[in-house]
């Protein structure tokens, strides 16, 4: 039972017996100032094959590495063993950037093993697996480790031969001059004498040389073990003396166990032991909600004891939470003036003296991730130190919340990342990971913490709920000449601070003040909205209801006056131009995913050039049959540009399907055009999942929702069946983007739209129910 | 204590006859393959064999399989050469692969009964897996894959 072998394997690289390289230049390629930037870019002397550009990855905490020290090494039989320090949920990166890495250097990928980081990042630089951000973060940190290693194994094969290092060719996995020729193993030890190559050393490969990178022929490094059950996620930790404890949690953030009777719990065959967990008040961060757990032999006996415990909670203050009374709430505010967070031009003026107005409003309910597998944590406490299993996306914050929780010193305590049945921003939040922790040191043995479908779908960091109100102001010819936008939605920042009830500079990035459109006067708005459940990032965050809101906007504003929805929403983008926060009064603190904006500028001739893309690919403007229909919308999120034209067939019977999907996806450079194609296949069904389905409410603080019954997801019988996938192709100069958010924010909109055009019901409320 | 037979052995399981398979065959049997993702019949993480018929282990009891035969995600072959493995890998279906054990095993139970289905009762076949990373064309393409070999 005991399954961790070599799957955790300690300190992956430099333990490995391969390459210890000393001397190791710690610089990376860029510093933070663009001075020393411009430096690093245009001083080297070897051919660049790339010019290296300023990424958000540097002012990460603990920022980007590029030792390949850390990341590489060579066994003496070849094997390349490169580390994956960012988690692994689905979007594949623990596969595409070894392999940028492998490609880069010259391995062939039959002969790489990849090991997966424990969560240190000051070892590794930031591994915090979230907002699309692996590839556009690390990618060009990989093509300098990858050429690295190649230069020293160049370096070493000229010394042994005596030979320059010019004359010496690094080819796949194998070193050659004239007649000599060495595979990678035989130089691995002779290469551990030399330094690290400063970056101005290091020759990069040409685009047209890559192998792996770009092509999209590489399976993900875990198919076999996903297919034949080996593969190992957080709940198949297995530990010997492993107690397994399922948790009572409090319906509402704030309620605490009063009277607790747990007779029955105790007298189930397994379970061993009852224990009180402390609750906490909002803002509590990732901290636990408490409860009452029970600890047991096996998980079928924990869930048993649990399901048999009577607990009478003590009221919070948000025991009265009630969502539908919420969403009134908030329709309410948003008709009245917000906080501005982006005036251009004199919104009031234009709407004084417009020909027509036209106003609508649309919402969202609050969504849960529900990842296919449900949280779960391994925590093994001694009195000198934790160590954890989890499947986390930020394994370095899980363990500063565990140390902190301990009270222990950070360096004593080690959390093994394992693969992850799902994250989609959850997995990001370790309360569950917390969880463990505290019963492993109370029980004084291994410790699993088992969610069930149930404890995930009813305590989650819900996604937002949200009201979008959009007015537009028009002249007599029908030209927009002014628009305001009332976005009011609970913040996420009151998970982490006393909540002012208005969004943060992250939220308004998220398509509200970065609205592309050339609309003379613009009032970008903020409405308040206090939280009343623990608020979190769900995958996209708040693009989802802002594309919902837009792009319905755009298209009933088409069927107002008459033209075409695709013609209109390019008419509101307007002329090809990259926005000028600056000029068009974007907030001081804008924020553009974290990027220096003027490398990932908001482009409109990329966004239209994916939405005629999309439009063409899907033969848009012909004719549909009765009970069919087209619809189009776009959204720039993550940096990523994607547009979806989804075609809605409406049954006799009124069940809503979607029989083909065309995604359009500017992600710069495609590093991996195989898991692009995935995450858009992906986007496009949890996207259905997500309009037609998902809403969590809240009736007297406790959510309603439970399983898969009530919180229903696509199925095989009715899915996005075929999603084409069109990749605008780039060369590297072009930076790379992720694509694990992007898909999802165009799919809802694109639904309602097309679903107009099949039946002429508009629907503004997410969900919208699967039959109409 | 029962006993139970899995991917052709007999294992004495600690626990009585009213647990959970699906719990004993994890926890107790040591098989880790087979997943939870609902506990009640909704999601089909948790399918295996049962005698040769796919059943959501989640709904079974140690009682419900006595005298029968249990195949997991871990027996379905030696070394992951069945048919329906070797399409799933061929369409590189798994985005994050939790599903991916009860998908395989309910493809390949149902093409046991139905080796050539027409794409209707695929879908209808699959309905009972949920994968919320969404892969499902990917899965109904490797089903067509491994019933008619292209
Ligand atoms: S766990 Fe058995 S069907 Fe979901
Ligand atoms: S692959 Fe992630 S749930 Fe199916």
């Amino acid at each position: 039972m005991y399954h961790l072998a070599e799957k955790f394997a300690r300190s992956a690289a430099v333990e490995d017996g391969g390459l210890a390289i000393h001397n190791v230049s710690r610089r990376g390629f860029l510093k933070t100032s663009s001075a020393a930037f411009a430096l690093a870019a245009f001083s080297g002397t070897a051919a660049q094959a790339f010019t290296p550009y300023k990424t958000g990855g540097d002012d990460m905490p603990n920022g980007l590495k590029y030792d390949p020290n850390i990341f590489v090494s060579i066994g003496s039989d070849g094997t390349v063993t490169i580390v994956a320090h960012r988690s692994e949920m689905g979007q594949g990166s623990r596969t595409s950037l070894p392999m940028v890495l492998a490609d880069e250097m010259g391995a062939d990928w039959a002969k790489v093993k990849i090991v997966q980081a424990e969560g240190d990042e000051p070892k590794y630089g930031n591994q915090n697996t979230d907002g699309s951000r692996s590839m556009r973060h690390h990618i060009q940190s990989m093509r300098q480790m990858g050429a690295s290693v190649r230069h020293m194994l160049q370096q070493a094969a000229a010394k042994k031969w005596g030979v320059d290092a010019s004359a010496v060719n690094v080819g796949v996995h194998e070193v050659t001059s004239g007649s000599n020729k060495v595979g990678f193993g035989e130089l691995a030890e002779d290469a551990m004498a030399l330094p690290v190559p400063r970056f101005e050393e290091l020759a990069f490969k040409d685009e047209k040389d890559f192998r792996y990178i770009g092509a999209g022929k590489i399976s993900i490094t875990d198919l076999h073990d996903i297919t034949t059950g080996k593969a190992v996620y957080g709940a198949d930790i297995m530990l010997p003396g492993m107690k397994v404890a399922v948790i009572a949690r409090p319906p509402a953030v704030g309620e605490n166990p009063g009277k607790v009777d747990d007779k029955a719990a105790l007298a189930v065959a397994g379970v061993e032991s009852v224990h009180t967990l402390a609750g906490s008040v909002m803002p509590a961060g990732f901290a636990p909600v408490g409860g009452v757990a029970v600890v047991a032999a096996h998980t079928a006996a924990a869930i048993k004891g649990r399901d048999a415990l009577t607990i009478e909670w003590t009221k919070g203050p948000h025991s009265d939470y009630d969502s539908e009374a919420f969403t009134n709430e908030m329709r309410a505010t948003a008709a009245q003036p917000g906080k501005v967070v982006r005036k251009e031009g004199d919104w009031e003026a234009a709407r004084a003296g417009a020909a027509k107005t036209f106003e609508r409003e649309y919402s969202q309910a609050h969504m849960v991730h529900a990842t296919m597998e449900p949280l779960v944590a391994v925590a093994d406490v001694k009195a000198d130190g934790a160590e954890i299993w989890a499947p986390v996306q930020s394994p370095y914050q899980a363990r500063q919340d565990v140390a902190k929780a301990l009270g222990l010193d950070e360096k004593d305590v080690r959390v093994n990342v394992t693969l992850l049945g799902g994250g989609f921003g959850r997995k990001s939040k370790g309360d569950f990971v917390t969880e463990a922790a505290l019963l492993s040191k109370e029980v004084g043995a291994p410790v699993k913490v088992q969610w069930t479908r149930e404890d995930d779908i009813r305590h989650a960091f819900n996604h937002t709920t949200s009201v979008e109100r959009i007015e537009a102001a028009l002249d007599d010819k029908g030209k927009v000449t002014g628009m305001r936008y009332n976005s009011v939605a609970p913040s996420i920042l009151s998970t982490f601070a006393p909540d002012s009830g208005y969004q943060f500079p992250i939220e308004a990035g998220m398509g509200h003040v970065d609205l592309p459109f050339e609309v003379p006067n613009l009032s970008i708005e903020n409405g308040k909205a206090m939280a009343h459940t623990r608020i979190g990032w769900f995958r996209a965050v708040s693009n989802i209801p802002r594309a919902w809101a837009v792009q319905s906007f755009a298209a009933e504003l088409a069927d107002e006056l008459g033209k075409d929805q695709k013609d209109m929403l390019l008419e509101l983008i307007g002329s090809d131009r990259k926005l000028d926060p600056a000029k068009q009064g974007f907030p001081d603190k804008f924020w553009d995913y974290g990027e220096v904006y003027d490398e990932y500028p908001i482009d409109t001739m990329r966004l239209k050039n994916v939405i005629n893309l999309a439009a063409e690919k899907a033969g848009w403007g012909k004719s549909m049959p009765k009970g069919e229909g087209l619809g189009i919308a776009a959204h720039r999120s993550f940096v990523t540009y994607v547009a979806s034209v989804v075609h809605v067939k409406v049954d006799d019977d009124g069940t809503i399907r979607v029989p083909e999907v065309h995604m359009a996806v500017d992600c710069g450079f495609a590093a991996n055009p195989e898991r692009i194609r995935s995450q858009m296949e992906g986007a496009a069904v949890m996207g259905m999942t997500a309009a037609l389905h998902s809403g969590i409410t809240y009736k007297a603080g406790a959510v309603e929702q439970a399983n898969f019954d009530t919180y229903e997801m696509v199925r095989a019988s009715n899915f996005p069946e075929i999603v084409h996938t069109h990749i605008v192709e780039h060369p590297f100069s072009v930076h790379a983007a992720g694509v694990g958010e992007p898909g999802v924010p165009p799919i809802p909109p694109a639904i309602a739209n097309a679903l107009f055009n099949a039946t002429g019901q508009r629907m503004r409320d997410m969900p919208i129910g699967d039959t109409v | 204590m029962a006993n139970i037979t899995i991917n052709g052995d007999t294992k004495a399981i600690d626990a009585p006859g009213d647990t959970s398979l699906l719990w004993a065959v994890r926890d107790l049997a040591g098989l880790t393959g087979t997943k939870y993702g609902c506990g009640v019949g909704l999601c089909g993480a948790c399918t295996v064999h049962v005698d040769g018929r796919p059943e959501r282990s989640c709904l079974l009891s140690l009682d419900d399989v006595a005298g029968k035969q249990v195949t997991t995600i871990e027996g379905l072959s030696e070394d992951g050469s069945h048919p329906v493995q070797v399409a799933w890998r061929d369409q590189n279906v798994p985005q994050c692969g939790f599903c991916q054990a009860g998908q395989i095993m309910q493809a390949a139970g149902f093409l046991e009964e139905n080796p050539k289905p027409t794409d209707g009762e695929i879908k209808e076949a699959m309905e009972g897996n949920i994968c919320r990373c969404g892969c499902y064309q990917r899965i109904t393409a490797a089903v067509r894959q491994a019933s008619t070999g292209s």
